[in-house]
């Protein structure tokens, strides 16, 4: 993994999430408050705008640098999650190293692991985790079997987009949706959503 | 939308700046990272700091002073501070006696003063509020929302603290009101946040949200708009109920506190009419209402509507309750 790719991520997914605003702002609207657009416009726009400070750094100081950042910015549960995710990420790249698929495997589900501890959140609760669990696990393995990044990439969007649907039967158990019981049934939950951009987002870079 | 709004992302400075110069005998106001303390810093007593999004003023700012909190952590609209807003607000107002969060239980609220209070070089502790009962099977869920019970429970151990508890004394008394309060909204319309430009939620002129959150989330059921008095009723039925389930319910004659709280948009007018007959079908239970407070004390931004809360009173919480308290918002006996 390099900075510059980093940095492009970044610089993408703004520009992924900016242009899904009506379609953020209206799944909140109906499972939750309102703030879910404005929260992730605000912390994509703050990391897109972090380009200088991040270009001479190793690729993990720049996702530290990025969660740091995060977990100023957002606020609500997005931000100590989204922050969570890439600290932990950063750590998992510092100690094992970055030079392979499988590494960077690792450092992501760390990440998902962090999320998962922060949240007190597992699959099935209709937030973010139903698909980023399936994600990571697909991840790992495809990069254990040694898989090159075109397949995994490819496989990862199809996987994204399956755990984001599948919270659209899902009572929420977690997160603001949580008051809502049988009302929250069939409404994709809105931090899947954004999540599954980002990751197709991200994925579609390395397609490329 | 119709707003007073000048440019929508700098609603939140410029309503905290006309907050403090409003107030400045009170509170002082500290930016990037936001957060508020109070004037004139308090000593040797715990310091008690809160804080949540933004849009259900008075909550929290309005609670600083003497007799409550020591400063506030105001987050954007809806939205959890960060934990540098309440790492820089508790560097402030350390006192030597430790540091007292009080926080909503909502997701964002609780992770972000979880990750403050994890990286708080000072002695710390959290009350957790959750007096809305509205949420009914909270075992499968993030819990009960914290609603306007918070500002009992911040009235409360704000005025313990003053007398120069501990901290683990205080946070006692503030999961003991906490325990001992049940709280229901309904809404006759939905708020509109502004950077969202729109309403948060459709409902039509014959219909209500009953249990409703204070950010416009959808709450129990959709019902059709009735007579105050069938509403209120089943607001205190649901309040009763839930007292039933907890073990609160008295079997002879008990004080209680009698809050109702309007969301933004409905007038005192109506807030009256609601306390009336609410304390009238307390008093059926057993609950004889000897304290109240009628206003707009948690609201919802611009949301029309309103919320029932009833805290159980013993000698203690009556005594914190009726001390002298200074604040923007709440002031009396001194």
């Amino acid at each position: 993994m390099k900075t510059e790719f980093i940095i492009e991520a970044a610089l993408a997914i703004q520009q992924t999430i900016l242009a899904n605003e009506s379609t953020l702002e209206s799944l909140d609207r109906e499972i939750g408050d309102g703030d879910h657009y404005i929260n992730m416009k605000r912390g994509a726009t703050t990391v897109a705008a972090m380009q200088a400070d991040l270009v001479s750094l190793k690729p993990d100081e720049a996702l530290n640098k990025i969660g740091m950042k995060l977990l100023s910015t957002i606020g609500g549960a997005s931000g100590p999650l989204l922050a969570s995710f890439f600290m932990s990420m950063a750590k998992v790249l510092k100690e094992n190293g970055d030079e392979s698929n499988l590494k960077i495997a690792a450092a992501f589900a760390g990440g998902v692991q962090a999320i998962i501890q922060r949240g007190k959140a597992g699959l099935g609760e209709k937030t973010m985790l139903d698909v980023l669990i399936p994600v990571s696990n697909q991840f790992v393995l495809l990069a254990t079997q040694n898989c090159d990044v075109k397949l995994i990439c490819a496989t990862l969007i199809n996987i994204a987009e399956q755990g984001m649907l599948s919270t659209k039967d899902l009572i929420a158990t977690k997160g603001r949706a949580a008051g809502l019981g049988e009302r929250a049934i069939g409404h994709i939950d809105p931090g899947a959503k954004s999540c599954q951009l980002m990751i197709e987002t991200v994925c579609k870079l390395c397609l490329k | 939308m119709k707003k007073f709004i000048n440019k929508v992302d700098n609603i939140l400075v410029e309503s905290l700046t006309g907050f403090a110069k409003a107030h400045h005998d009170l509170v002082e106001l500290h930016l990037d990272p936001n957060f508020l303390t109070r004037a004139e810093k308090a000593q040797n007593k715990v310091a008690i700091i809160s804080g949540g999004g933004s849009g259900h003023e008075p909550l929290h700012a309005g609670y600083i002073g003497y007799g409550m909190l020591d400063a506030a952590c105001p987050g954007h609209v809806f939205t959890s501070p960060t934990p540098d807003q309440m790492l820089m607000a508790a560097e402030a107002v350390h006192a030597d006696k430790g540091i007292l969060f009080i926080v909503k239980n909502y997701a964002g609220d609780v992770m972000n003063f979880e990750m403050a209070a994890e990286m708080l070089p000072f002695e710390h502790a959290t009350v957790l509020t959750s007096d809305d009962c509205a949420v009914v099977n909270s075992t499968y869920t993030t819990g009960r929302r914290g609603v306007a019970g918070t500002v009992i429970v911040e009235k409360c151990v704000g005025s313990l603290a003053e007398t120069g508890a501990d901290l683990q004394t205080c946070k006692a008394l503030g999961d003991k009101v906490n325990n001992r309060t049940a709280s229901i909204g309904v809404a006759l319309t939905s708020c509109t946040v502004p950077a969202a430009g729109r309403a948060t939620f459709d409902i039509s002129d014959t219909e209500i949200e009953m249990g409703v959150g204070i950010h416009g989330e959808p709450g129990r059921r959709r019902e059709t708009m009735r007579p105050a008095d069938e509403i209120i009723g089943d607001c205190v039925e649901a309040i009763l109920m839930d007292f039933k389930t907890r073990n609160l319910q008295p079997s002879k004659k008990h004080e209680a506190l009698l809050l109702v709280n309007g969301f933004g948009a409905t007038p005192l007018m109506e807030l009256y009419l609601i306390y009336n007959t609410a304390a009238k079908l307390f008093n059926l239970h057993n609950l004889e209402i000897s304290r109240s407070l009628v206003g707009n004390y948690t609201t919802a931004l611009d949301m029309a509507g309103a919320s029932i809360t009833l805290c159980l009173l013993d000698d203690e919480i009556k005594q914190h309750w009726d001390s002298p308290v200074h604040t923007a918002a709440l002031r009396w006996g001194k």
